[in-house]
């Protein structure tokens, strides 16, 4: 059965092709497409095999409903002078052509059943990723299985001039991003989506995965690709100006590139994460310093940040938070002496790293009722270090 | 027979003409189902070159990649404007104008039940069009959101969103007026002896069609407005943050959506189902199994709404629920494509233009209707929602299917209307015209969608580029083919030949048997006694 048919999809492709072909009038210059990705997942296949189905059955009910009628076009017309007859219903006849097609579509519904059922199976994955929607980006985040704690985002790489057309376009113009989603082949991904502003919705042809992903909500789908390479597709949800310039591009490769890629992305991250010779923005210091002050400093000076005086001050409305940074950075970088002894508030100028030095200082001096404004730099942290 | 209408039309008609206005007077107060049939009709046509110039601007710019004509904001601005325009200025009404100028006369009813209200139904819309218009010239311009209006995107836009959303309510209000007016119409005003069942089905189609908007208009009504109290009071329907969800907007917007597919296509099932056994000089067949099939199309039209959501991320059971709902609903579909072509079959056929659109239509539509049942499957539908393909589909239902069945129905009516012919080689040429170039437009959309294009999209990868030429100078040549089609129009009134009494001789309806050629302003005065 599944041989006939693939038999039959094969003649009828390439009688689409010709069909193709001709439309478009001169041969050599086709470079379109005009049938689904090739599938490179078990359901993209189930897709592609439903698709051909679908083509079939619709294709002879089509034929057959449209012979019988341009043959009364052809052999009942006035001018060959056709008598009209006068019947106009037939019981008999009525409810055989409304039973007949309830039986097909429930035939054609059956077979898509068992792969919506796999579709929406997330269990088991091996590598979990999540995906976020930005206007205009992607954001991706490796939240478990090997990889887990990477973290990027992924824009369009195609240059503005190629798209304005002072540049010729290159071959994946639009398809191009500048991170791409690298993932093992042969291994279940599910992917939970999510996003930030407006409904987004990723999508890979050639997976058969596409899926929303909603501001505020999680939902989530899954592949496992089963040939190594490069996959492209775009975001498919209006989500704006931008919305037809956020591409996504997943490339699949072999278990041992794979992990060569974790620990090299691993390095790079922690190496852009953390330089100190970068100027870090408010914000990103805030953000970056809340964690610290989560990991170091809560238990002492407690999450309002009042402490527990006499033993642990308050930072909150501390004049030494409040006043200037050198002071402050000293006292984080080499701690409390009193009388020549080290206090509880111990010397992290080791434990930390400058970046997270100048984020927990930049977050205790904006954070409370302390509203100072400043951004310790990691340079000025870099600088003060004995 | 035609003793009854001449006595009509020779009864005491001093005021035969609009009770004293004239001008322009005359048309913002009539009455006159008649007069207002062809307001709504000559609306619809300029909504129809309006919304088709906007379509001819997104094609332009998607013959070549890159971005050449427009800005990827004032292309999404005309999607949008584009989808609102199409379906609610130009479809809409112009099936309205049928159902105002037919539906009296086919049942032998001297107007409109609600005659008054039948003149604020009509003269809301053209201030909707203009609200609609105006919001290309505030601050950010129309909204570039889609036709769908989908949360949150709409609450960044500008007070162009509000503008469009005080639109859609008023023309939510004339929808519902209209239809109030016409269920009251049919249930109340038929002739005696004139059965429900002996009704032209015409006039089912619509009292079908009028339950589904008084049913569906306020549900888009509610998401609009809880769209706009997002936007500026706080609430917080769509919004996660407070509590909300965006995807509750697409349920209440598509719960009023699918419906609407069948508030379109239900109308024009009905012109077909009078022009088929017109031109094939023998009774509709299986009309008892059409109204049945058109009342079981408008039930499930409401339980299936959810298959243009398949990609949020439903629960199984939902995918599957909503799967098989909507594969039902091509068994209705299917009987009412079967009776029209067993009408055909052992007639008596010719084939003027009116006969040639509605086999125009029957032939792509029922392709519009297989790519849906494509569709309908949610594995097929993950792959190809939100492409090219879907954008196919719905313009196969939606003008080769109601548009398609418009110009059916006003060459059929045309001299009924005006006492005059349309020229036959031109409304020939009009078909050929459009259905050449319309399936150079969309069939080549099928092999886009497959091959991965999104729509609302302004720019495309390479691979995209030849389909898109191709659809290009289709669009360009479908929306010329048009001007014809206002020509014929225009030739047919001022130096049209006379028509005969009865043009078409197998046309038997009230309209063509009860009355003269052109009918009267005011007919049926007296109701056609009927046996």
């Amino acid at each position: 059965m599944a041989t006939t048919i693939h038999c039959k999809s094969t003649m009828l492709r390439t009688a689409f092709a010709a069909i193709a072909l001709a439309a478009a009038g001169s041969a050599g210059a086709i470079q379109s497409k005009y049938n689904l990705a090739p599938p490179v997942t078990a359901i993209a296949r189930d897709i592609h095999w439903l698709h051909w189905m679908m083509l079939i059955i619709c294709g002879v009910i089509f034929v057959a409903v449209f012979g019988v009628m341009f043959y009364s076009i052809w052999a009942h017309r006035k001018s060959k002078g056709a008598q009209p007859a006068d019947f106009h219903e037939s019981t008999k006849v009525e409810v055989v052509w409304t039973v007949i097609p309830f039986l097909i579509v429930i035939g054609m519904a059956l077979p898509a059943t068992k792969t919506v059922v796999a579709m929406k199976d997330t269990t088991n994955a091996d590598l979990t990723i999540k995906v976020t929607g930005y206007q205009w980006k992607w954001g991706y985040d490796y939240l478990k299985g090997e990889g887990e704690g990477i973290s990027f985002m992924s824009r369009l790489a195609t240059p503005r001039e190629q798209i304005e057309g002072r540049q010729a376009k290159g071959e994946h113009y639009l398809l191009e991003v500048d991170n791409e989603l690298v993932v093992p082949v042969g291994k279940k991904v599910r992917v939970l989506t999510t996003a930030a502003d407006v409904v987004h919705s990723w999508w890979i042809p050639a997976f058969g995965t596409k899926q929303d992903a909603i501001p505020g909500f999680i939902r989530d789908t899954w592949f496992r690709a089963d040939k190594t390479g490069v996959y492209r597709g775009q975001c498919v949800e209006l989500c704006g100006k931008e919305h037809g310039f956020m591409p996504i591009v997943v490339r699949v490769v072999s278990q041992e590139d794979y992990t060569k890629w974790v620990g090299e992305k691993k390095k790079q991250l922690a190496a852009l994460a953390d330089d100190p010779n970068r100027p870090w923005t408010l914000a990103e210091l805030k953000a970056r310093g809340e964690k610290v002050y989560a990991a170091n400093c809560v238990a002492c000076h407690q999450a309002n940040g009042k402490g527990a005086p006499p033993a642990f001050p308050a930072l909150d409305g501390s004049p030494l938070v409040l006043g200037p940074k050198e002071k402050q950075i000293d006292i984080v970088l080499n701690g409390v002496v009193k009388d020549g002894k080290p206090t509880a508030m111990a010397a992290f100028g080791k434990q930390l790293n400058d970046v997270e030095i100048a984020a927990v200082i930049t977050f205790t001096r904006n954070n409370w009722g302390n509203q100072t404004g400043d951004a310790v730099q990691p340079a000025e942290v870099k600088a003060l270090r004995k | 027979m035609s003793a009854v209408a001449d006595h009509v039309h020779g009864h005491g008609h001093a005021h035969d003409h609009h009770g004293g206005y004239r001008g322009v007077m005359r048309w913002i107060t009539t009455t006159n189902h008649k007069d207002i049939g062809t307001l709504y009709l000559w609306f619809s046509f300029v909504m129809f070159m309006v919304g088709g110039v906007m379509a001819l601007v997104i094609r332009a710019e998607l013959f070549s990649p890159g971005l050449q004509v427009v800005d990827p904001d004032f292309f999404n601005q005309m999607t949008t404007m584009h989808g609102l325009i199409m379906v609610f200025g130009a479809i809409m009404p112009a099936f309205v104008g049928f159902a105002n100028w037919q539906i009296p006369m086919m049942i032998g009813a001297p107007d409109m039940a609600f005659a008054r209200l039948n003149n604020w139904s009509f003269w809301l819309l053209p201030f909707a069009a203009l609200l609609l218009i105006l919001s290309f010239f505030v601050p950010g311009g129309a909204p570039g959101v889609g036709w769908t209006l989908y949360a949150p995107l709409t609450v960044q836009m500008g007070i162009g969103m509000d503008l469009t959303i005080f639109a859609i309510h008023i023309l939510g209000m004339s929808s519902i007026l209209g239809s109030i007016n016409i269920i009251t119409t049919i249930l109340n005003m038929r002739a005696p002896g004139m059965t429900l069942m002996k009704m032209p089905l015409f006039c089912w189609t619509w009292l079908i069609t009028a339950y589904l908007l008084v049913a569906a208009m306020p549900v888009l009504a509610g998401a609009v407005t809880m769209t706009l109290t997002d936007r500026h009071f706080g609430t917080t329907f769509f919004n996660a943050a407070g509590g909300g969800d965006p995807v509750l907007y697409q349920h209440i917007f598509w719960f009023f959506g699918h419906p609407e597919v069948y508030i379109i296509a239900l109308p024009a099932f009905g012109v077909i189902s009078q022009v088929i056994p017109a031109f094939s000089r023998k009774p509709l067949f299986g009309y008892a199994s059409m109204v049945y099939a058109t009342a079981a199309i408008a039930i499930l039209s409401f339980i299936v709404w959810a298959h243009h959501m398949y990609t949020v991320g439903m629960p199984v059971t939902g995918q599957l629920f909503f799967m098989y709902a909507t594969t039902l609903i091509a068994v209705p579909t299917g009987v009412k494509v079967f009776n029209w072509v067993a009408t055909m079959w052992r007639g008596s056929l010719t084939f003027e233009t009116p006969m040639l659109f509605a086999i125009g239509f029957l032939f792509l539509f029922t392709m519009g209707g297989f790519t849906g049942l494509v569709l309908s499957l949610v594995p097929i539908d993950i792959q190809l929602h939100d492409t090219y393909y879907v954008v196919a589909h719905f313009h196969y239902v939606m003008v080769a299917g109601a548009l398609f069945a418009a110009f059916a129905g006003v060459y059929f009516w045309l001299p009924k209307w005006t006492g005059r012919m349309y020229d036959e080689t031109l409304g020939k040429w009009h078909f050929w015209l459009s259905m050449i170039f319309f399936n150079i437009t969309f069939f080549v959309q099928h092999f886009l969608g497959l091959a991965g294009m999104p729509r609302r999209i302004p720019d495309y990868p390479l691979m995209f580029e030849t389909w898109n030429k191709i659809s290009s100078i289709g669009a360009f040549g479908f929306g010329l083919s048009q001007l014809l089609f206002l020509y014929i129009v225009l030739k047919a009134i001022r130096s049209g030949e006379k028509a005969p009494e009865k043009p078409w001789e197998g046309a038997d309806s009230l309209e063509w048997t009860h009355l003269p050629t052109p009918a009267p302003y005011h007919s049926f005065e007296t109701a056609p006694v009927l046996k």
